[in-house]
């Protein structure tokens, strides 16, 4: 915003408006993506504790610098593309997986009016962006040219497209009670009704949960990089740089996911009690706090459950999640119709 | 300005990956670029200012049409070159179809009028910055009113389609062993354990 | 509220279609896998309940639905009637045959369900929009009902060939609607009929030929029928049936209430598009059916031409015209339904045949059989007294009122070569030799009972023609206006 302000004079209302927003975007991603590094840490670290293991503990006090450590570690070994590949598909896959999950932070609110597009469907627009995260997995799959990077990109196509069919019902029932499809409003919504996994709307956020694992193919649901099976699934011939986009993109979703949780069901960057000194703390500290308990259910989730079969993941995302979310739905529509409930805007323009 | 040069980027990405659907040799490739032709359409919209359209578009045509499109491609074992010799040999008559279709339809075109009274059919809510309506609003206004019956209706020509599906290809197989959840949980541990007291020297 | 209960109201028929429809399919799921004789019985019973709503729909009015996306009339009432009649017959006479043949499914049912409340919707459609998605529901059930019998590779080629050819037709479609709506501004047809008058523009006029065509495929009408007799000899005896009746009825209604409810005015561009259509339907059916061997790729040629004399009334375009065409597709609808329960009695100890010359000698072994089969031959040439000799005479006077001569004399002239083949069969049925093999001394209760209907219909429409022809003229004054 200052930025702006001091551009605007220079060089009128659109230019300085494009590169305030880049330069913006460049700081936000930096930002993640250091987050990012100490979720990975963080993942590592709880999987350890559960096993009784300490952990990365080298680089760095307690390992806080493993991430980077490893972050060099990817970049400057050697790139190896296969003789098979295709070649122009092999190297576009990670980089569409990338870019995919960081463009979808472009519409998530991480406090009141802090988001850079405060659409009017900032939903559908995650929900469109994250359904299009199966290509990066596909396309590397295919261009690998060999049988395993193949099946698991098979396996991580139908497992996607399944999950994300009640993922899309969950997100209806809560913009059914939200009555916007903007994120900002959905959260400023939880202020007056309360968060949302305390209404109604409870199965659905278990739902939301375990279809966001499906959906960023974590364990118990990480069929396409079984490595007990498989290898690595759709990364086995990947190496280097492009793996590290690869898992960058990975880790980049799932903390999508967790905000996304966070937005939807626990009240985003509301405090969790309306009380003056815990509303005195900023919306983002709340926010911030609330992503990373959700990471840590994650996490625990990984280390605690085994790995799903197939057809046990396809009869739970097709035979339970999809009609009772589907069943949800008509039972919230139905509860909003009938009580004469329906969600005022609050107005967050 | 800026909004121009984002409409000509669209629509120059658009044509172009249109074309190379047709050009390309690798099916999948085509499959792809056709991808990228969704999205840059998807971008125009964006552009026209119907986000919710857009975002469907995407939804529904990327994110899970493409998706079996790329699918059955790839699982295809395509030999490209013998497809590609069949080919040529209708290039004459489809340029000349395509040229004689191009020619009617500029015919058609350079006559074009709207008829006088086209212009009051527009009744339903539209959304613009007085009427503070979303575009979202705006059709879901005439979908659940005014098109209810066809909304419907497409809903029954997507059972049957699914319907279809089914009858086309479900096959029974027979001995194959399902996993069945509920006797799963039902079983206690009486059904599967027994204790034996056994007898030392003696066995079972 | 309201107009949504008197909507739901005029709906009434079509609703109980479509949740019957599901609730068969569940029925069917769950209860009857493996007795699809039953879900059979339900689907016919629930076609008779519907056909007796729409038969208690209040008679004499024009009523309008959805924001007039659904119609009600007279035309509408009588063509329902007709297309539920062809379709009940339709499933009466397949259980058996499915059941012999094992490829009895459940899902056949429902599936015609769905194809007839298409044709119902089809019928009823009130603007461009829903007269497509009506036209899809049922284009979809009839793509798959081709290729029912999965394991044979003549019922897929069937299903894929109409499938491909059917998206095609339905793409000319939506590209002529989108022309007329771009000019017009609406889908709705009376909103069509009062900005369109003809001549006026030429992207209209390409519409109409757009939509012309798309239609023309749906009644295998030349040049847009090269796919019937490939259907028609691929898909289940039933199946054939069933294409051969009601879903002919339907988009014959439907291109009815196209031309002269949403283009009325326009009617001197579209009448020369459908005098030509006719005269090539008529001329092809006559002429390429002589060659054939098959009795299926026979009647799709039959009803190839049988289309061109209905579209004789329509070029006609008087109300005289359209009642000629109602009675006539009634005529045809029963008595195809008559022909194709006497095709499913050709069968043998070791299966169905379906070769002309295996119905050589008839007279001798199934004399009864041989009746039938000659009268309905005799009425499809159009020998009067029969009930065919009505629908033509109605026609070939639509046309000649008008001062259509040429028309006329060239529908007789086809009629009289297709009168070759025609008693060409009836010849071999009573003076060919004995076939090595006889056919199956029996057949079916349901078999009877549906060609017991047809010659009581033919003596019915011998004795007291008037009914009929008085239900059309109603019908037909309903489209006019």
């Amino acid at each position: 915003m200052i930025l702006y302000d001091a551009l605007s004079g220079w060089l009128g209302n659109e230019w300085a408006w494009l590169i305030s927003n880049v330069v913006s975007i460049l700081l936000f991603i930096v930002v993640l993506l250091v987050m990012i590094a100490y979720i990975l840490l963080a993942d590592r670290k709880i999987w350890a504790a559960v096993m009784l293991r300490r952990g990365p503990n080298v680089v760095g006090a307690f390992g806080l610098l493993q991430s980077f450590a490893d972050l060099l570690k990817f970049v400057f070994k050697e790139s190896v593309i296969p003789a098979g590949a295709n070649k122009g598909v092999f190297l576009l896959a990670p980089l569409i997986t990338v870019t995919l999950a960081l463009g979808a932070w472009a519409v998530v609110p991480i406090d009141k009016g802090w988001v850079f597009a405060d659409i009017n469907v900032g939903i559908l627009y995650i929900f469109a962006i994250s359904s299009l995260g199966v290509y990066g997995i596909i396309m590397g799959g295919w261009a690998s040219n060999s049988k395993y990077p193949f099946l698991g990109s098979l396996r991580s196509a139908a497992q996607m497209v399944s999950y994300e069919v009640s993922i899309g019902l969950v997100i209806i029932t809560v913009l059914l009670w939200a009555g916007s499809l903007n994120l900002t409003e959905i959260v400023e919504q939880q202020r007056v009704h309360g968060w949302n996994v305390f209404t109604l709307l409870f199965p659905m956020f278990i739902i939301f949960f375990i279809s966001a694992l499906a959906e960023t193919n974590r364990p118990p649901f990480d069929l396409p990089e079984a490595e007990s099976e498989l290898v690595a699934g759709y990364q086995v011939e990947y190496s280097s740089t492009p793996y590290l986009l690869f898992m960058l993109g990975e880790y980049v979703s799932i903390v999508l996911m967790c905000a996304m949780t966070t937005i939807l069901f626990l009240g985003g960057w509301l405090p969790p009690l309306n009380i003056g000194f815990l509303n005195a703390v900023p919306g983002v500290i709340w926010f911030v706090i609330k992503v990373w308990m959700v990471f840590f259910m994650f996490a625990m989730v990984k280390t605690i459950v085994p790995r799903y079969r197939y057809d046990q993941l396809m009869r739970l995302g097709w035979k339970v999640f999809l009609p009772v979310s589907l069943l949800w739905v008509i039972l919230v529509a139905g509860y909003l119709v009938t009580t004469g409930s329906f969600p005022v805007p609050v107005g967050v323009h | 300005m800026l909004i121009a040069i984002a409409f000509y980027l669209f629509a120059a990405i658009t044509i172009a990956a249109a074309v190379m659907v047709v050009a390309s040799r690798n099916p999948v490739h085509s499959v792809l670029f056709l991808i990228l032709a969704f999205f840059s359409a998807a971008g125009l919209f964006m552009l026209a200012g119907a986000e919710f359209l857009a975002l469907i578009l995407i939804v529904v045509y990327v994110g899970a049409v493409a998706v079996l499109f790329l699918f059955v491609v790839m699982m295809l074992d395509i030999d490209i070159a013998e497809l590609r010799q069949g080919v040529l040999d209708y290039v004459p008559l489809g340029a000349l179809i395509g040229i004689i279709m191009l020619i009617e339809i500029s015919m058609a075109l350079g006559v074009w009028a709207f008829a006088p009274e086209a212009g009051g059919a527009v009744a339903s809510p539209w959304p613009d910055a007085v009427s503070k309506i979303t575009n979202t609003e705006a059709i879901g206004h005439v979908l659940y009113s005014q098109f209810i019956y066809v909304f419907q209706a497409s809903g029954l020509v997507l059972l049957v389609a699914m319907i279809g599906a089914i009858v086309l290809t479900l096959r029974d197989r027979p001995g194959v062993r399902r996993q069945s959840v509920a006797a799963q949980v039902g079983r206690r541990r009486e059904d599967g354990v027994e204790l034996k007291d056994v007898k030392p020297g003696q066995g079972l | 509220m309201d107009t949504l209960h008197a909507d739901l109201l005029l709906t009434a028929p079509e609703l109980l279609m479509a949740v019957g429809g599901m609730v068969v399919l569940m029925f069917g799921v769950f209860a009857a896998q493996k007795r699809p004789g039953i879900v059979n019985a339900l689907a016919i019973v629930l076609f008779a309940a519907t056909a007796f709503l729409i038969w208690r729909q209040p008679a004499g009015v024009l009523a309008t639905a959805f924001a007039e996306a659904f119609v009600v009339n007279d035309f509408t009432r009588f063509a329902k009637l007709l297309v539920l009649l062809g379709a009940a017959l339709s499933i009466l006479i397949s259980t058996r045959f499915f059941e012999r043949e094992k490829i009895a499914r459940f899902e056949f049912a429902p599936l015609m369900i769905f194809a007839t409340l298409g044709m119902l919707m089809m019928i009823s459609a009130g603007g461009l929009i829903s007269l497509y998605v009506g036209l899809e529901l049922q284009s979809l059930a009839l793509y798959v009902l081709a290729a029912f019998n999965r394991d044979s590779v003549k019922a897929t080629e069937a299903g894929l060939k109409y499938f491909v050819l059917g998206a095609l037709s339905s793409c000319l479609l939506l590209y002529g609607s989108s022309l007329i709506y771009g000019f017009a501004g609406t889908v709705q047809f009376d909103g069509i009929q009062v900005v369109v008058d003809g001549g006026r523009n030429l992207g209209v006029l390409i519409g109409i030929v757009f939509i012309l065509a798309g239609l023309a495929f749906k009644v295998s009408a030349v040049p847009f029928h090269m796919w019937t007799p490939d259907v028609y000899e691929g898909a289940p005896t039933p199946v054939t049936a069933f294409f051969a009746g009601a879903p002919k009825v339907a988009a014959i209604a439907l291109l009815l209430r196209v031309l002269f409810d949403a283009l009325p005015h326009a009617a001197a561009d579209w009448r020369q598009i459908v005098t030509f259509i006719s005269i090539a339907s008529m001329a092809l059916g006559a002429f390429a059916a002589i060659g054939q061997t098959n009795i299926k790729r026979l009647m799709a040629y039959s009803s190839i031409g049988n289309i061109g004399y209905a579209l004789v009334g329509v070029a006609a375009g008087t109300e005289q015209g359209i009642s000629s065409v109602l009675i006539f597709m009634a005529i045809y609808v029963v008595m195809t339904a008559g022909v194709f329960v006497c095709i499913l009695a050709m069968r043998r100890v070791d299966g169905p045949t379906e070769k002309i010359e295996d119905l050589s000698g008839l007279m001798g072994s199934r004399p009864l059989l041989a009746l039938c089969w000659i009268i309905l031959l005799f009425s499809y040439v159009g020998l009067p007294p029969l009930p065919g000799f009505f629908g033509k005479y109605y026609v070939f006077g639509a046309a000649v009122e008008q001062g259509m001569w040429p028309l006329a004399v060239i529908g007789i002239l086809t009629s009289v070569v297709a009168a070759y083949y025609y008693v060409r069969i009836v010849m071999l049925i009573i003076n060919g030799a004995p076939p090595e093999k006889p056919f199956e001394p029996t057949m079916g209760g349901e078999l009877r009972v549906v060609l017991g209907g047809t010659m009581l219909f033919s003596a019915a429409m011998i004795i007291v023609p008037g009914i009929l022809v008085g239900w059309a003229g109603i019908a037909a004054a309903a489209l006019i206006k």
